[in-house]
């Protein structure tokens, strides 16, 4: 046993992925205890939702996740539409499953292509950018910003979509599979990537469920459970779609059945760009200041990482009583030093890298 | 007069990679962005060829920034150890037929030996920026460049076995082509050996960009950041033109001035595979770095010693 070394990964780190700090304590390189010091991002988002109106809130939550923002926007509204008893028209449920999925594709890309970062595959990261790349284009297309939509709104979505729009999402979703496979030959066919992933950081199935992981990360150790399929909410029912499921709960796993979730996205999409009929995008008759009546609201979605939950209280007045965020990205993190132990400080950033933490919803 | 010439060709060789270290950078942000899927520079001179130009004078001109805790005399002048070894050992290579700056008995010994001096400075500079992750990556740096020393000098004693010297000249000169299938081994591992001398994907561990941010040069900027820099860029131009010259005969199969420009060219096809092997692979880890090295690597290398030396009584 040599001398125990403390060393600071982070705040400002290339393998945080984000502002996290982590305090390791390696036993020469093998990593005797990984402490996450998280806060390094809160902003009080729940707390300045408070004093603002319903509408206000919405540019709020695209700062959650801003990796996902769509998800954000889409889980606090469902939340005010439950509040309020707001119904969606279904053109609006459509397109929200349509971004949502396409948001999915370009969280995905950002979590794989990282992996391939953290394992040193920087043409992979690429690669996988290039995808996300697309999507973006998409979104700027749509609501004119790259990263926080602000799109998704209470009673439906800001604006229908732009002409072409669904043609173009359609090449992207023809294309997108092959891509996948491609990346998965380049990233996960390559020995040393398969080295370096599997059998590190092993997550047992009941470990997953008791820490409350969701999303990739429970799934990846076989944890079947998906709020799309298992709690379905808007238009999901109508998709035929395949949930895919990890078996060793490793970094392996973990990463690659991100890659077959971006497949299965595009199942969806295309199911809902065959199905999207057109129709109103906002609810009709909606007052230009909520208010709803006194009481409470929980609703949830499946977002990249996971089980993202929304917890409003109204008083009745035309602000939020209180705003609670369920972060998916928040319980996987925690699992974090349970897997790092044992391990050398090179696994811990793949680790890391694996759990896809985005440390605006962490943090908060 | 030995003195005087010893000083031309260290000027020669630091003005060599100096300036290799430029078109080398160029080239691998080339190379790097057609595998990416790029373009990579493009804006400044045809084919962003002088983008290399432009980012010399940021260097020269950036804050040399010396850590307080540092132990500064050591964290100022480590670098100029760590780049040294690598120009000295280019003075033994055969440019061309019957012609090395120096031309000693013992040269292939030499061009496999100093370079190991830069262990040592790179271990002083990771220890003087009194830095953990500095530390972390000068002892990955040294467990590994030591390790890889045995595959590599092993995979060259095959040629010095069947040339029958150390002199680079007199192998160069024994050299036939027919030696290329039959030490084919020796120069895969030659090159897998190669590039975890110089620190490079996939074999970058002590530098590990997601690990250790820079390893042993992360406290490091300006002119000295650079010079660790040119000194892994000198070992890629040193290895490639060494591995051109023994295990493809050199200027093979021309001679004189055209023999020089044949040897160029493949150096500049063994730096390109060495990109491509970096661009396209993961990073090892610190244990599998080592058993590669110790379980596959050493062994095969012995193996190839021992169909040379069985072939070699029937030549």
């Amino acid at each position: 046993m040599t001398e125990e070394t403390i060393v600071n990964i982070g705040p400002s780190h290339p393998s945080t992925h984000g502002v996290c700090r982590i305090v390791v304590t390696l036993d020469g390189e093998v990593v005797v205890k990984a402490e996450p010091i998280i806060g390094h991002l809160h902003r009080g988002i729940e707390k300045m939702a408070e004093n603002r109106t319903y509408l206000q809130v919405v540019p709020l939550t695209d700062r959650l996740d801003y990796v996902g923002s769509m998800y954000a926007n889409w889980a606090y509204c469902r939340a005010v539409e439950r509040l309020a008893g707001i119904r969606v028209p279904e053109r609006a449920e459509y397109i929200r499953v349509i971004v949502c999925e396409l948001q999915r594709i370009a969280s995905h890309m950002m979590g794989i292509g990282s992996t391939g970062a953290d394992t040193g595959a920087f043409t992979a990261f690429m690669y996988a950018f290039a995808q996300r790349d697309h999507v973006v284009e998409l979104f700027e297309a749509l609501c004119g910003s790259r990263l926080t939509y602000n799109y998704v709104r209470p009673g439906g979505v800001s604006m229908d979509l732009p002409d072409g729009w669904v043609e173009q999402v359609r090449s992207f979703v023809a294309q997108h599979p092959a891509a996948m496979m491609e990346l998965d030959t380049l990233l996960f066919g390559n020995v040393i990537a398969r080295a370096r992933l599997k059998g590190v950081g092993v997550l047992p199935a009941d470990t997953a469920v008791a820490w409350g992981t969701s999303g990739p990360t429970a799934r990846g150790s076989g944890v079947n459970w998906d709020l799309r399929r298992d709690d379905p909410y808007s238009v999901y029912p109508r998709f035929d779609f395949e949930v895919p499921l990890g078996e060793n709960g490793d970094c392996y796993d973990r990463a690659r059945i991100r890659l077959w979730e971006c497949v299965e996205s595009c199942k969806i999409i295309d199911q809902a760009l065959d199905q999207l009929e057109p129709g109103p995008v906002k609810a009709e008759g909606l007052p230009r200041l909520l208010a709803p009546r006194p009481g409470d609201a929980y609703d949830h979605i499946e977002s990249a990482r996971g089980s993202l939950g929304v917890y409003l209280v109204s008083d009745g007045s035309p602000r939020p009583y209180r705003m609670k965020v369920r972060s998916p990205a928040f319980c996987n993190l925690s699992v974090l030093p349970l897997l790092a132990e044992g391990h050398t400080l090179s696994d811990l950033v793949v680790i890391i890298g694996s759990l896809d933490p985005v440390f605006g919803e962490v943090d908060r | 007069m030995t003195l005087l010439w010893g000083f031309l060709w260290g000027v020669a060789a630091v003005a060599t990679i100096a300036s290799g270290a430029i078109l080398g950078v160029w080239w691998e942000r080339k190379v790097a962005a057609r595998i990416q899927m790029r373009f990579g520079p493009q804006q400044i001179g045809p084919f962003g060829s002088l983008q290399m130009i432009a980012d010399v004078p940021k260097l020269l001109f950036k804050e040399d920034i010396v850590p307080e805790l540092a132990d500064k005399a050591i964290f100022k002048y480590a670098p100029l150890f760590v780049f040294g070894p690598v120009a000295v050992s280019m003075v033994v290579i055969p440019f061309t037929a019957g012609w090395a700056p120096l031309d000693t008995s013992v040269g292939i010994l030499f061009f496999l030996a100093v370079p190991s001096i830069e262990v040592i400075a790179i271990l002083l500079s990771a220890w003087a920026s009194h830095n953990t992750l500095s530390t972390l990556g000068g002892l990955r740096a040294t467990a590994q460049m030591i390790s890889y020393e045995i595959p590599r000098s092993l995979a060259v004693l095959s040629i010095v076995l069947l040339a029958g010297s150390l002199r680079p000249l007199d192998v160069v000169e024994a050299w036939r082509w027919w030696w290329m299938p039959l030490t084919f081994i020796a120069f895969v591992i030659y090159f897998i050996a190669s590039i975890a001398e110089m620190n490079r994907g996939p074999f970058d561990i002590p530098e590990a960009e997601s690990e250790l941010v820079a390893g042993y040069f992360a406290d490091y900027s300006g002119m000295r950041w650079a010079s660790f820099m040119m000194a892994e860029y000198g070992s890629m131009i040193a290895a490639s033109l060494f591995g051109a010259a023994v295990f493809f005969g050199g200027g093979w199969p021309f001679g004189g001035a055209l023999g020089v420009v044949v040897l160029i060219v493949k150096t500049i096809l063994i730096m390109t595979a060495i990109m491509w092997v970096k661009w396209t692979f993961p990073r090892l880890r610190q244990d599998q770095l080592m058993s590669l090295c110790w379980k596959v690597l050493t062994p095969l290398a012995i193996v190839q010693l021992v169909i040379v030396g069985v072939v070699l009584p029937w030549l």
